[in-house]
């Protein structure tokens, strides 16, 4: 076979032909969710594929969180492969009885029964002046729960790839899409498809610091590395890709050869993913470390509207660049 | 109607009987062995209220399948989960219907498509709900039927569900079992309408009240629904008027209802109503009581021989170990 030549797709591009290729490949699997159909998705990721596959696979439901996401639940405990689509992060708050008490529940609670190969897409993540309701990163909360696999696609080879082996997983699994994201593009194989959905990546090698981050904030580990090379810092991007399970593996092995870690967490800091984080160093990795490990998260407030605010609230490149330095110059 | 047809009836009759009494007999069982400590936790009663599992379950097929709730020992029974993994599951054995980990609010028989168990008041309907898509999607004919409390009317996820079901005609029957009281909450004091089924119709969805006190008449109600789902005709909801003689858990002292209430809805108990009606003779009915009473101890004596899972299991089926599918 001739390798195919790489092509550019936008993330949101990425999320579609990965819905595509899911709903071509297996008759098991329908999208559902608010404005998934006509409307072709809150985001335009779904677009053109109520006219490709129809209003029975590409289904438009009211406004009722719990009772569509609980549905996914029940048609994947009865055979079907559904993909749920909740419009934002904050949403599925009104779900979290259904994702928590059954979809995170049911195996368990059955003795092995009922496992619910459910698939939960939503956006995430602030940076679109969209306020307190609409822009937080609740993905670290989700990542509490035992039962469920938590996916944190930052590329566009992860927003092609992480769908397929998700639906072929036979538990629940959540894919959070940064909604800073969508408009971004990458270059990616043209016959590029499903990704391992276990390992955490390094984007880029190095050997004097760890960013450790995922989603949103993978550009911004990025170019917070950029920055510090010229000042003779050498920083690794460690992307998680999965916040459950993490990756201790990955995260202990870049420590190990650093020796010094910053975690990026457009989350809040408090009892979260990147405390979570933080601490698996520390428990795995205490000895190796040469300073205390930073973390650069959101600030803790609701997320304000005004763009100097939110500019304000959220991880940036200067405040990673700026905790590189300190645990580099610490040590 | 032919002689034929006669004896079937006559003998489902029998059967009904047999059911109702035997959810009544495990559960007084269940009684004892609460008080023996052999069973913890929450305990949920259904006495009183067998009618309405059985008068229901007797208009299903084998395939349809069943969302309970955590008063569920009388679903699960009527629908073929034997006795013996039931008490095995509320004993905590790894013979239980749930392996032990779900225990008297969580008992499942996937193989005969019996999904629980949800202690969550409503948690149960958008699965049910799901199931019915499944079911619709696939096109397999089958049903589903759902049972919750009207405490769970109350819930924004009975209302969702109601409405997505008729917008998507999906084939479910929504059997609200109305006992009066969500916990210690009765419904007067809970619901500024308190006509159930008017509820249901105000989503366009076919909605009648049954007395749930009668078996016969449960039966014939849901035969009626049934047929209508099986066809095509889009969910039903059957409000099924009934009462529960005891308390809400074993933990409720019941400070929120009258003696006299429980003694008059005793009058009605759907049990020697029925058994008079069948004009079974002293013999039959020893019979059927000694046949009942020896399922049950054999139950018991299967869960209490049976074993407790070693504590190093204890993390599985938090994911799947058979692997991707």
């Amino acid at each position: 076979m001739t390798a195919t030549a790489p092509t550019t797709l936008t993330y949101r591009e990425a999320c579609r032909e990965a819905l595509r290729e899911a709903l071509r490949r297996d008759d098991r699997v329908f999208l559902m969710g608010e404005d998934v159909g006509r409307y072709g998705g809150c985001f335009a990721v779904s677009l053109g594929l109520l006219e490709e596959f129809g209003p029975e696979r590409i289904r438009d439901t009211p406004l009722s969180e719990s009772a569509f996401v609980g549905a996914g639940i029940g048609a994947a405990l009865a055979g079907m492969r559904p993909i749920v689509e909740i419009m934002t992060v904050n949403f599925s708050l009104l779900a979290l009885d259904q994702i928590m008490n059954n979809a995170a529940t049911l195996l368990h609670m059955s003795g092995g029964q009922c496992p619910v190969p459910l698939v939960i897409r939503m956006t995430t993540g602030a940076g679109r002046q969209v306020a307190a309701q609409h822009s937080h990163s609740l993905e670290g909360w989700y990542a509490h729960i035992p039962g469920l696999r938590i996916l944190v696609p930052a590329t566009v080879e992860d927003a092609r790839g992480m769908l397929w082996p998700a639906l072929e997983d036979p538990d629940p699994v959540m894919i959070f899409e940064h909604g800073g994201l969508y408009g971004t593009s990458g270059s990616i194989a043209a016959d590029a498809g499903p990704v391992d959905i276990t390992r955490a990546a390094v984007r880029r090698p190095g050997r004097d610091v760890s960013l450790v981050t995922y989603g949103g904030t993978l550009h911004v580990a990025l170019e917070a590395a950029e920055q510090l090379a010229p000042a003779g810092i050498e920083a690794e991007v460690l992307d998680l890709r999965t916040l459950r399970p993490l990756d201790d593996e990955a995260i202990v092995d870049s420590v190990r050869r650093t020796h010094r870690a910053v975690v990026i967490d457009e989350g809040w800091r408090s009892g979260s993913i990147s405390a979570e984080i933080t601490a698996r160093i520390v428990e795995h990795a205490f000895y190796d470390l040469d300073a205390p490990v930073a973390r650069v998260c959101t600030a803790e407030v609701p997320m304000p509207y005004a763009r100097h605010l939110e500019e304000a609230a959220v991880p940036t490149v200067p405040a990673a660049v700026e905790a590189a330095k300190r645990v580099c110059e610490g040590g | 109607m032919n002689d034929d047809d006669h004896d079937d009836d006559h003998d489902g009759d029998r059967a009904l009987l047999r059911e109702m009494l035997r959810i009544r007999r495990f559960e007084e069982r269940c009684v004892e062995l609460y008080s023996a400590a052999k069973i913890r936790g929450f305990m949920h009663l259904y006495i009183g209220e067998e009618a309405v599992a059985v008068g229901v379950a007797a208009a299903l097929t084998p395939g349809d399948a069943v969302v309970a709730t955590y008063r569920e020992h009388g679903h699960a029974l009527v629908r073929g989960v034997p006795a013996r993994s039931i008490m095995a599951e509320m004993f905590g054995k790894v013979e239980g219907c749930s392996r032990g980990r779900g225990g008297s609010m969580h008992l499942f028989d996937v193989g005969r498509r019996f999904y629980g168990g949800n202690a969550i008041v409503g948690g149960g309907l958008p699965i049910a709900l799901g199931i019915a898509l499944a079911e619709h999607m696939q096109a397999t004919g089958r049903i589903v039927a759902c049972f919750f409390g009207e405490g769970a009317v109350a819930e924004g996820e009975f209302h969702e569900c109601m409405n997505l079901a008729e917008l998507w005609q999906l084939p479910i029957l929504f059997c609200c079992e109305n006992n009066l009281y969500a916990m210690g909450t009765a419904l007067t004091r809970s619901e500024s309408e308190t006509d159930l089924a008017l509820k249901a119709s105000s989503y366009e969805m076919p909605a009648w009240a049954v007395d749930g006190m009668d078996v016969i008449a449960v039966r014939d109600a849901a035969r009626r629904a049934v047929d209508a789902v099986r066809g095509g005709g889009g969910p039903h909801f059957l409000e099924l008027r009934t009462y529960r003689f005891r308390a809400h858990s074993m933990y409720d002292p019941e400070r929120y209802r009258d003696k006299a209430e429980v003694e008059t809805w005793k009058a009605r108990d759907p049990i020697p109503a029925f058994t008079a009606r069948l004009a079974l003779d002293a013999a039959q009915l020893d019979t059927l009581e000694r046949e009942i009473a020896a399922e049950i101890d054999d139950a018991v004596s299967y869960a209490d021989a049976g074993t407790f899972e070693p504590v190093e299991d204890l993390t599985r089926f938090v994911t799947s170990e058979a692997g991707r599918t």
